[in-house]
């Protein structure tokens, strides 16, 4: 047995090290490792608990909305304030801007551009791949930029800026959209519909939208023009559709009132149950204890603690670990191209991806409706006191998956603020009963080492991991 | 000019800020300026060894390279380890790399007030992180490289100060350096290059009218000037937000909530609440800081009798209710 170490990994979100123990060129087992600490946990407390707002946006700079608004929620919830129409309405947009960009990112800068790795030069659809989806110089990432850029300048009218903004509020939103700024809205999206519909897809929103089936998507994949049927093409020859899967069990918190939330496990849907959640130590550099729900939960620093391997606590949902993002959502939604893609192969690289772009197909339409629905003229913002003494929890789900904020409020201050980031979840060491995390299970068994082919890169960025937040 | 990129303890932001580089796409705009990336962490193909051996050749002086951007602020703790991060794969603390390559850099970056000054990670109480900017520690001298720190070309730390960054402070402050260098008196004295740390938010704000008559807003949405109840430190922070649009339109200000000075070092802790004005006997502490506090508060006395009727209807609300006068022609009246 003999072990590498992989790092730094690098166009993930942050940093990202990982130790694996080969015997004959295979992965027996691997440790995922995120060695940055920042304890955002610890900088709220004894803070004004609107404050909050201010300080957990800056927890991450790709999905920095999403704690903004699972923030937002957990303090209106402490108020009992219930937002407007029109800011639920602002926040959905909102979130959806930021998750759909952000999909856009991973496919174009993080994730294709390992298909222009040298390893790969004599399959049949190199030359074309490469042309396209080299880092940085490639054509596409001089495409994607302005279209990512003008899609992003919804955020310039619905928050102000992005990432960091703070218009989102327990209440609503601080930013009132005028009945003009609503037809700009529009054009903006059709704008960026036109980006996906060209080039990702090379066909509709509706036609991407409609696929049911595995077979239905090679069948409408073969022979296309764009980049999504290019990468499924290239997935299939690498076999990506059968590579990197985990236990199969998924966990959701539910999105725009869109996707219901829910987990799925063992082929079976069930309600989500928030009492469920705790938090392990045990391969922490923090202090052991018992597993903790995250409304009790402690983040204390215990940097010299044997056998510990990471700065990521193991989030477990009745005790087992749960794979969170876009395509735990997918098929808790029951979308049918999800659930047959995991009934025939299990989770993959292919189905994360897949599910990803098949959320492009299905918000954005979903975001054309609710401009529509916005009432100018009409209050964005609900306003309300904060009581001495409160507790809330906000739960949301962030491009990559599954968030949550939990805090109490005593004396007029944060008390206790604990987090747990989508990429907790799946980038989670083993718990207390050695159980490993949905990456490092996902690992096992794939060829590594000396003259393997990229094939941990592809696994690894299937679950579009963002560091920052696993560690905040 | 050949950069290299490195992160440490912030959130990615400002690269992703960057990313929103408008009106061309950041890559050809870079490119097109001589620009290019030796490594960066977010953006290259090579990682682990690949990536690895990149860094080493230039910290040892065998691979040239121009400039050293640094986003995030350096981790030192715990109890000077650094342990709080270690560059993956290599096992060594960031603030040792950062060290080793700072000395090969003609110019040193640093993106984001993390790394300028200590950001949030400074700001945990106690600082237990030992966090500190690269070139200061909040407002303090010092920092990492300390106060005495020069790069090759006779310049400190540039600051590219910002919670994120705005994309245009970085991309216009490496195309200066790279097509007209940069000098000392390009940069004022907690380092920002003028160039947009020459203004303030307040320069150009949308809400100028409602300040001037101090019709101000009373909640979170209203459409007044911020200054008085939420927060606003617009009139005292150092950058062009209102001048240089976000995202094609946007600013803190015209998103409806209140400057936060996130250019400024130390504004992760104001000492008060952030969209609270602190006051005293009823007068915003915090005032303006090129104005006397005894001309402000006449001014502000007679400007609110003077408030024009839509003025002040409209700042409390969050769309305008009283519309501008039509003059009519003729008729005379
Ligand atoms: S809101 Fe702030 S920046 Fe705008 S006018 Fe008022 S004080 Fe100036
Ligand atoms: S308006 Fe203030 S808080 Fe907002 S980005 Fe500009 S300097 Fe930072």
């Amino acid at each position: 047995m003999s072990r590498i170490v992989v790092g730094p990994f690098n166009r993930v979100e942050g940093d990202l090290e990982v130790s694996l123990d080969l015997e004959a060129g295979r992965i027996q087992s691997a440790q995922v490792n995120s060695p940055l600490f920042r304890g955002f946990e610890q900088i709220m407390v004894g803070r004004a608990p609107l404050d909050a707002l201010a300080i957990v946006p800056r927890i991450c700079g790709i999905c920095s909305v999403a704690q903004s608004a699972a923030a937002a929620s957990a303090l209106a919830g402490a108020m009992g304030v219930v937002p407007t129409v029109n800011g639920k309405i602002s926040r959905n947009l909102i979130c959806a801007t930021e998750n759909l960009a952000d999909h856009l990112t991973h496919f174009y800068l993080f994730f294709m551009p390992d298909f222009a790795r040298p390893a790969y030069a004599d399959r049949r659809w190199y030359p074309a791949v490469a042309q396209r989806f080299t880092a940085v110089k490639g054509d596409a990432a001089a495409e994607v930029l302005p279209a990512r850029a003008g899609f992003l300048r919804m955020m310039g009218f619905l928050a102000g800026r992005w990432p960091h903004t703070l218009a989102i509020q327990p209440g609503g939103s601080t930013r009132a959209i005028t009945a003009g700024e609503r037809i700009r809205l529009l054009a903006l999206l059709r704008e960026f519909r036109g980006f996906v519909e060209k080039r990702l897809f090379g066909d509709s929103l509706a036609a991407v939208a409609q696929l049911a089936s595995k077979d239905q998507l090679l069948a409408w994949a073969d022979g296309r023009a764009g980049d999504f049927p290019a990468f499924l093409n290239a997935a299939t020859d690498l076999g990506l559709d059968k590579l990197g899967r985990a236990y199969d069990a998924f966990l959701s918190y539910g999105a725009y009132g869109l996707f219901p939330a829910g987990t799925w496990q063992a082929g079976q849907a069930a309600a989500f149950d928030p009492v469920a959640i705790d938090e392990d130590t045990t391969s922490a550099w923090l202090a052991a204890g018992q597993p903790r729900h995250p409304a009790q939960g402690e983040t204390i620093v215990d940097a010299n603690k044997p056998d510990a391997y990471t700065w990521c606590k193991a989030p477990r949902y009745a005790g087992q670990p749960f794979e969170v993002g876009a395509l735990a959502r997918q098929v808790i939604a029951g979308h049918p191209l999800a659930l047959d893609l995991i009934q025939r192969d299990g989770a993959s690289v292919m189905a994360r991806v897949v599910a990803r772009l098949l959320e492009l197909a299905l918000v954005l339409p979903a975001m054309e409706g609710w401009v529509n629905a916005l009432q100018p003229g009409e209050p964005f913002c609900a306003h309300g006191d904060m009581p001495e003494d409160a507790s809330g929890t906000g739960l949301v789900e962030a491009a990559r998956g599954s968030l949550g904020h939990w805090l109490s409020i005593r004396r007029g201050r944060i008390e206790r603020y604990q987090i747990i980031a989508p990429t907790t979840w799946n980038f989670s060491p083993r718990d207390a009963s050695n159980r490993p995390g949905p990456l490092e299970q996902a690992l096992v068994g794939m060829p590594a080492g000396e003259g393997a082919p990229p094939t941990v890169q592809h696994v690894v960025r299937s679950f579009d991991p963002c560091m920052v937040c696993t560690v905040h | 000019m050949k950069v290299l990129w490195l992160q440490s303890g912030g959130c990615g932001g400002c690269t992703q800020s960057m990313l929103c580089s408008e009106p061309r796409s950041l890559f050809d705009e870079l490119r097109d300026a001589g620009i290019e990336f030796l490594w960066h962490p977010a953006l290259s193909v090579d990682s682990g060894e690949e990536a690895l051996t990149i860094l080493e050749d230039c910290a040892e002086g065998r691979l040239a390279f121009d400039a050293l951007c640094i986003e995030g602020a350096m981790l030192r703790g715990p109890n000077g380890t650094g342990k709080f991060h270690l560059m993956a794969g290599s096992g060594r603390p960031l603030t040792e790399w950062v060290a080793r390559l700072a000395r090969h850099a003609k110019w040193v970056f640093a993106i984001g007030s993390c790394t300028a000054y200590g950001g949030f990670s400074a700001n945990t109480p106690g600082n237990p992180l030992e966090a500190c900017g690269l070139q200061f520690d909040e407002q303090t001298p010092g920092g990492l490289l300390g106060a005495g720190f020069q790069s090759s070309a006779g310049l400190p730390v540039i600051n590219i100060a910002g919670c994120p960054t705005h994309p245009g402070w970085v991309v216009d402050t490496l195309e200066k350096a790279v097509l007209e260098g940069l000098t000392v008196a390009d940069l004022d004295e907690y380092g920002r290059p003028l160039l947009y740390a020459g203004e303030l938010v307040h320069h150009g704000c949308a809400r100028n009218e409602f300040y001037e008559f101090k019709a101000s807003a009373m909640k979170q949405s209203d459409l007044g000037c911020l200054m008085e109840n939420l927060g606003c430190k617009g009139t005292q922070a150092h950058a062009d937000c209102n001048l240089r649009p976000w995202n094609g339109s946007g600013s803190c200000l015209r998103g409806g909530f209140a400057c936060i000075a996130c250019t400024e070092p130390g504004f992760e802790s104001p000492g008060h609440a952030f969209q609270e004005t602190p006051k005293l006997a009823g007068i915003p502490i915090g005032l303006p800081t090129d104005m006397p506090k005894a001309w402000f508060v006449a001014l502000a006395a007679l400007s609110k009798s003077a408030t024009p009727k839509r003025v002040r209807n409209n700042a409390v609300e969050d769309h305008p209710v009283v519309m501008p006068a039509v003059r009519k022609k003729g008729g005379g009246k």
